[in-house]
């Protein structure tokens, strides 16, 4: 480290400041009278609430906010500019797969026919959205190999909900509903959760060296008792079980089902094929593979595919061709699970995760998914001789470093995203998989750019660079954006969850507090 | 932190002081230190049955949620109210902070845990220092 001259300080080259609007809360801004509406006189007899609802009419209603149009309208715009999203910038949320969202998929779920449909229309009047329905189950049975499909699951958790459902009806079919579903140390949390929601007890299978399933453990574990095992693969660290076969059938000697949580599925989108591996139920996750809006609400959309013993227990309604040539929902199902959401599932996510699909026809998807793995591949690359590479196993479409070499100087994974904010960049996923102490899990998608990548890189080599020479600069990042480090451990521990204060009384409150300083 | 040499202590990072029939549980410095700020316990009920290598809670960090593992099996017979409204007490003093107070059922149970410093050479096995 150089004694004489300042410690160093890196450049980021994708941001600079520029000014944003500060913007106070809706309630804070408000004043008494105002409104961004103006309704006609009325021209129906008034009628008394009170009278119509008793009890239930609410005399005080509360206090909302009270804006103009154009008060409101620059509200929202101005809180708008200081978002960040996958439209300004590579969003590498490792896990989450955050690409980006094509336009044609929105334009497409904007035609009229499609983005009026309403559920209660008659069979009749709704071919079309059937089709789109029938086609998007087509192929995504095809892509995975599977058998089967509903689309009604409107997230990835509710799909591990609805395809262990699936798991306990088939196994109760033959007697016995079993007692423990295995899962790996290297799981998304939501598979512990799904399988103890489903009445049943989690095991945990510990990973070997290379971070994948351990067989020989797992041939131990498995017996009579055993519902299913949840697997991600490839796994979370961005691993392929190489020994997937082996897996499955150690589970079907046993008459166990192996389901797979497709989170990772945009790794193996026209390569290969889950059906084809062994697994016998797995979910997808359309905001993620299949280029749905994923965060800020999504919404998101969790089909669950399924081999063919699975079948007589899918939530209904299920869509079937009639001997009249329409397609029709089929409720007369007696085996079935039931319904897991309102109607038919989340339609507009099928209408763009089609429009992807078909877009890119066979030859595209295999080729965006050779593109997520190459970009990973790029990364950990032009990065592993800076941060530390837990596993040495060959990476899919994601890479997990680790925070130990940075940690002797006392800065951990959440230190050096914070960093990374400074430098005009979503932050990597933090501190997952849990098996790796202190990760970096990195996931750029096919969506980046060589340059976007690039850009990337030299952040990270240059926030390395801090690390070793200026930690503090670190430890008190991000320096550039609005706030900077939140409580979030008294967030977490002393949550508020209202806001509780005064609207503003008068329009103009003089504000007394001090002017920033420059 | 040194582990205090009295303790007995399991590979799921929970330590266990014993005094006769009565199991003091907590989790290790080590397992604060990997957790994170503690924003909430989840203890169980007293009179509830806790199995040894079975689950009895969850302690919430900023980072994640992670089960509790039973060092012995038993009835409890307390549980300390004080985390509830302060969880960092682990973070200041993990190896004072006690979760639950167990009546064992079977005594003998806790020599199986690992000692002191058995425990001390797992954690570094388990962190490659």
């Amino acid at each position: 480290m150089a004694t004489t001259e300042k410690p160093f300080v890196g450049t980021p080259r994708k941001v600079t400041e520029h000014l944003t609007q500060n913007e106070k809360l809706s309630f804070e801004i408000s004043s008494p009278g105002k409104k961004a509406y103006k309704l006609p006189p009325l021209d129906v007899p008034e009628v008394d609430p009170s009278e119509l609802l008793g009890e239930a009419a609410r005399e005080n209603t509360g206090t909302l906010p009270e804006l103009s149009e154009i008060e409101i309208i620059r509200h929202f715009t101005r809180l708008s500019t200081w978002n960040y999203a996958i439209d300004l910038g590579m969003y590498p949320l490792g896990s989450c797969t955050m690409k980006y969202n094509p336009r044609v998929n929105e334009l497409v779920s904007r035609l009229e026919g499609i983005a009026e449909a309403h559920p209660y229309q008659p069979e009749s009047l709704s071919q079309g959205s059937l089709q789109i329905v029938k086609l998007l189950q087509d192929c995504l049975i095809e892509i995975t190999g599977m058998d089967t499909i509903t689309l009604q699951p409107a997230a990835g958790a509710h799909g591990e909900f609805t395809g262990i459902l699936l798991a306990r009806a088939y196994h109760n079919s033959k007697g016995n509903p079993r007692k423990n579903i295995i899962i790996p140390d290297s799981a998304h949390g939501t598979n512990p959760a799904t399988a103890a929601v489903c009445g049943y007890q989690v095991i945990n299978l510990k990973s070997n060296a290379q971070g994948g399933i351990d067989v020989a453990a797992l041939e131990q574990l498995v017996n009579e008792d055993t519902a299913a095992l949840m697997l991600t693969n490839p796994s979370t660290i961005g691993v392929f079980e190489n020994q997937i076969h082996k897996i499955a059938d150690i589970l079907h000697a046993k008459g166990a089902l192996l389901y797979m949580d497709g989170a990772n599925m945009n790794a193996l989108c026209g390569k290969t094929r889950p059906g084809d591996f062994g697994v016998d139920v797995m979910h997808l996750n359309l905001h993620k593979t299949f280029s749905t809006p994923h965060g800020g609400g999504g919404p998101g959309s969790g089909p669950v595919a399924c081999k063919k013993i699975l079948e007589p227990f899918l939530p209904i309604p299920v869509v079937e061709e009639g001997s009249d040539g329409q397609l029709h929902w089929n409720y007369d199902r007696p085996e079935s699970v039931g319904r897991v959401r309102a109607f038919y599932g989340n339609f507009g996510m099928f209408v763009r995760a089609l429009a992807y699909t078909l877009a890119n026809g066979p030859d595209g998807l295999r080729q965006t998914t050779e593109d997520a793995v190459l970009n990973a591949n790029y990364l950990r690359k032009k990065l592993e001789d800076v941060y530390d590479l837990p596993y040495n196993t060959p990476s899919m479409h994601e890479v997990v470093f680790s925070d130990r070499r940075q940690v002797k100087n006392g800065i951990k994974t959440g230190d050096l995203a914070k960093r990374l904010i400074d430098y005009g960049f979503h932050p990597y996923t933090t501190s997952f998989p849990l098996i790796v102490p202190g990760a970096l899990m990195i996931e750029p998608t096919e969506s980046e750019s060589r340059e976007e990548l690039d850009l990337f890189v030299d952040a990270m080599r240059q926030i390395a660079r801090e690390a070793e020479e200026n930690p503090e600069l670190i430890l008190n990042a991000p320096h550039s954006t609005r706030v900077s480090r939140l409580d979030e451990t008294t967030a977490a521990r002393k949550p508020v969850l209202r806001w509780k204060g005064h609207p503003a009384s008068t329009p103009l409150t003089p504000d007394n507090s001090p002017a920033k300083e420059w | 932190m040194a582990y205090p040499a009295n303790y007995r202590y399991t590979r799921e990072h929970e330590w266990i002081e014993v005094d006769g029939k009565t199991g003091t549980v907590g989790i290790t410095d080590y397992a604060q230190n990997s957790l994170g700020d503690i924003v909430f316990v989840d203890a169980p009920k007293v009179g509830a049955t806790v199995k040894k290598g079975e689950v009895f809670g969850s302690v919430e960090s900023v980072k994640a949620v992670s089960d509790l593992y039973a060092p012995v099996s038993g009835t409890v017979i307390e549980v300390n109210e004080e985390l509830a409204s302060s969880p960092e007490k682990i973070n200041t003093d993990a190896h004072k902070a006690w979760i639950m107070k167990v009546e064992l059922s079977d005594p003998a149970e806790a020599d199986s845990l690992l000692s002191a410093a058995d425990y001390d050479k797992f954690v570094a096995e388990e962190t490659g220092h």
